[in-house]
C-alpha cells in the first residue's frame, strides 16, 4: 500500500498545456477515479505518474520519495492499458511471468507466482493459450494477472473497460472492484464512463481542459457539485439547467436539478409538451419542451401515462436545487 | 549439325551436366551466395531501419540514400563496385587499407564469391530495411510500454517483442530475396567473368552455351535449376506459411 502524492505538476505538448498546475493526494489502499471528456489530460496524467512521459514541472511523490527521474520500471507501478497490450506470440503463461523473467527470478518461483495470480484471476485453463484465442474478458483478465504478478505499489489502469460488451464490462467492474478490496493495492482507474466512476471509485477526481473540478466521494460529488460543469458532467440522465428569471428567483445564474427530483404536479411552475419518451422497463425518462423552448429531462415511474405530444407540469425539489453564479460556480456549498 | 547427331540421348545431358567438374561448385556457389547475401542484407537492414525508427536528425535524406541502390541496374553497380570501391590498386577499399598500412585487398582475385555477394547485398539491403521499417513502425506502442513497466531493457524488448514481430516480414524477405537470387547473373558477369569460384547456376547455363557450344548440357542445368528453384520455394513456402498462420 502506498500513496502517491503529485505537488503542482504540469506537462505541455508544444503549446498545450495538457495538465495544469495538478495537486493531488492519492491514498494508500483507495481506488482513486480520474473522470472526464475526452483530451481533459486524465490519461496524459496517469502516463505522468507511470513515468511514461517526463513530467515538465512539479513533484511526483510515491511514499514520499521523489520519482520524477526514476524510469518506469523503478517506480514499482503496474499498468493495464486500454489495448490490454499483451505480448501476442508468448502463451498467457509467458505473458504473465515476463516481468519476473526480465527481473531473473528464478524459473521456480516465477512458475508458483503465475500459478497463484492465474488462481485468484480464473486463468489457470487458459496458461497455454496465446492472447489471439481469449476472449476480451479473458485478454482483460490476463492484462490485470500481468500486472498483480509484479505485486506492484499500485495499480493503473488506462480505460480498461472501453472495448468490452456493456454486460462484460458491468461484471470485470465488479471483479476489478472486488480484487482491490481484497488485496488492499493502491489503484487509479482513468475513465470518460461517470457511471463507472461513481460505482468503482472512493475518490473521484473530476478533470477537464488539465484542470481538476472536484475532488470527492461519488456521492458527495453527486450530491455537492462544486460548479455546472460537474454537476452536468456526473449523473445520468444529466442534470437539467435553467437560466433567466426562473434563476433569479433563486438568486442564481443558473439552477440545476437532477431528472429524479422533478414532481409531476399539474399546478407546478414547470410546464410543457413531453417531446419523446424512453421506457426502461422500472422507469420512463420523459423528455420535455418547457414553454421557453428549454429541454428537460425527468424520471417517472412507468405507472404514469405519458405521450409525446400533451401537456406536463412539474415542480422541482426545493431542497434539490443546486444554485449557480455567472462564473458556473456553485453557490452554498457545504 | 549432322542429322545423327538428332537422336533422344535419354538422361545422357543430365549425366554429363552432374559429372562435369564445373557443377557442385555451381551449386555451391548458388547456396553460399543466397546464404551470403541474405545474412547480410537481413542483418544490416534490421540494423537500419532500427536507426532509421529512431534518429531524427536528417532521418529524411537517410531514407532516400538507403532506398537510392534498389534504382541502380545490376550490371552499373557491379561496374561501380568493381572499378571503383573494390580496384585493389586505385580503389576506395584500398586506399583505405592504405590508411592503416595493410595491403590491399585483390578482391575479385582472392575472394570472388564475397566480393559479388557485397555487391548483390548492397543491393538488396534496401527492400530489406523498407519491409522491415514498415513493420517496426507497425509495432504497438502500448506493447512497448508494457514491456518497460514491466522492467524490460531496450535489449530485452528488441528480443522478446520486436524480433518475434519481425518474423513474418524476415520470412517475406527471405522468400523474396531467395527467388531472385538464384538467377544472378550481371554481376558476374561485369566482375570476374565466371570461373570456377564464383559461377553459379544461372552463370553456368550461359557458359555452356557460349563457350561450350553445349546446348544440351545447358538445356539439362536450366531444367536442374527450374528444379532447385521449385524445392526451394515449396519449403520457403511452407515455412513462411507456417508462419503466417501463427
Amino acid at each position: 500500500m502506498s500513496n502517491i502524492v503529485l505537488e503542482r505538476v504540469s506537462k505541455r505538448f508544444g503549446d498545450t498545456l495538457v495538465t495544469d498546475n495538478i495537486d493531488l493526494v492519492i491514498p494508500a489502499g483507495k481506488f482513486t477515479v480520474f473522470v472526464g471528456p475526452s483530451g481533459c489530460g486524465k490519461t496524459t496524467l496517469l502516463r505522468l505518474i507511470a513515468g511514461l512521459e517526463d513530467i515538465d514541472q512539479g513533484r511526483l511523490l510515491i511514499d514520499g520519495a521523489d520519482m520524477g527521474q526514476t524510469p518506469p520500471a523503478a517506480r514499482g507501478l503496474a499498468m493495464v492499458f486500454q489495448s490490454y497490450a499483451l505480448y501476442p506470440h508468448m502463451s498467457v503463461r509467458a505473458n504473465l511471468g515476463f516481468a519476473l523473467k526480465v527481473a531473473h527470478t528464478p524459473p521456480r518461483d516465477i512458475a508458483a507466482r503465475v500459478e497463484a495470480v492465474a488462481k485468484l484471476l480464473d486463468l489457470s485453463a487458459l496458461l497455454d493459450r496465446k492472447p489471439a484465442a481469449l476472449s476480451g474478458g479473458q485478454r482483460q483478465r490476463v492484462a490485470i494477472g500481468r500486472a498483480l504478478v509484479r505485486e506492484p505499489k499500485a495499480f493503473l489502469f488506462d480505460e480498461p473497460l472501453s472495448n468490452l460488451d456493456a454486460a462484460l464490462r458491468s461484471q470485470m467492474r465488479i471483479e476489478i472492484r472486488r480484487l482491490q478490496q481484497d488485496l488492499g493495492i493502491t489503484a487509479i482507474y482513468v475513465t470518460h464512463d461517470q457511471a463507472e466512476a461513481m460505482t468503482m471509485a472512493d475518490q473521484i477526481v473530476v478533470f477537464r481542459e488539465g484542470r481538476i473540478e472536484q475532488v470527492g466521494a461519488p456521492l458527495e460529488i453527486y450530491r455537492r457539485p462544486t460548479n455546472r460543469f460537474v454537476a452536468g458532467f456526473i449523473g445520468s440522465p444529466c442534470m437539467n439547467f435553467l437560466s433567466g428569471a426562473r434563476a433569479a428567483a433563486f438568486g442564481a445564474t443558473t439552477i440545476g436539478f437532477r431528472p429524479e427530483h422533478l414532481r409531476l404536479d399539474a399546478s407546478g411552475e414547470l410546464r410543457g409538451v413531453v417531446r419523446t419518451v424512453e421506457h426502461l422497463g422500472n422507469e420512463a425518462l420523459v423528455h420535455v419542451q418547457l414553454e421557453d423552448d428549454t429541454m428537460i429531462t425527468a424520471r417517472c415511474t412507468e405507472d404514469t401515462a405519458l405521450h409525446p405530444g400533451a401537456p406536463i407540469a412539474f415542480t422541482p425539489d426545493p431542497a434539490s436545487i443546486h444554485r449557480f453564479d455567472q462564473d458556473n460556480r456553485a453557490l452554498d456549498v457545504g | 549439325m549432322a542429322e545423327s547427331e538428332h537422336e533422344f540421348v535419354g538422361l545422357a545431358n543430365y549425366l554429363h551436366l552432374v559429372t562435369d567438374p564445373g557443377f557442385l561448385p555451381a551449386l555451391g556457389n548458388t547456396l553460399a551466395l543466397i546464404a551470403l547475401v541474405l545474412c547480410i542484407s537481413i542483418g544490416l537492414g534490421l540494423a537500419l531501419a532500427l536507426l532509421l525508427e529512431r534518429a531524427v536528425l536528417g532521418r529524411g535524406v537517410l531514407r532516400l540514400l538507403v532506398i537510392s541502390p534498389f534504382f541502380v541496374m545490376p550490371p552499373v553497380a557491379a561496374l561501380i563496385w568493381k572499378n571503383l570501391l573494390m580496384q585493389p590498386t586505385s580503389g576506395f577499399f584500398a586506399w583505405i587499407a592504405s590508411l592503416f598500412g595493410v595491403p590491399p585487398i585483390d578482391w575479385f582475385a582472392s575472394a570472388p564469391l564475397i566480393a559479388i555477394g557485397l555487391i548483390v547485398a548492397w543491393q538488396w539491403l534496401p527492400f530489406a530495411c523498407l519491409i522491415l521499417l514498415t513493420s517496426l513502425q507497425s509495432f504497438d506502442r502500448e506493447q512497448r510500454e508494457a514491456a518497460q513497466l514491466d522492467g524490460a531493457s531496450a535489449l530485452a524488448i528488441l528480443h522478446h517483442l520486436v524480433l518475434p514481430h519481425l518474423a513474418r516480414p524476415m520470412a517475406i524477405i527471405l522468400m523474396m530475396e531467395t527467388i531472385f537470387l538464384l538467377s544472378v547473373f550481371a554481376e558476374i558477369f561485369v566482375t570476374t567473368g565466371g570461373g570456377r569460384a564464383s559461377t553459379n547456376l544461372a552463370f553456368l547455363v550461359y557458359s555452356q552455351v557460349m563457350f561450350q557450344y553445349d546446348i544440351g548440357v545447358a538445356s539439362a542445368a536450366g531444367v536442374v535449376a527450374v528444379i532447385l528453384a521449385n524445392v526451394i520455394a515449396f519449403f520457403l513456402v511452407r515455412a513462411v506459411g507456417r508462419s503466417l498462420d501463427a
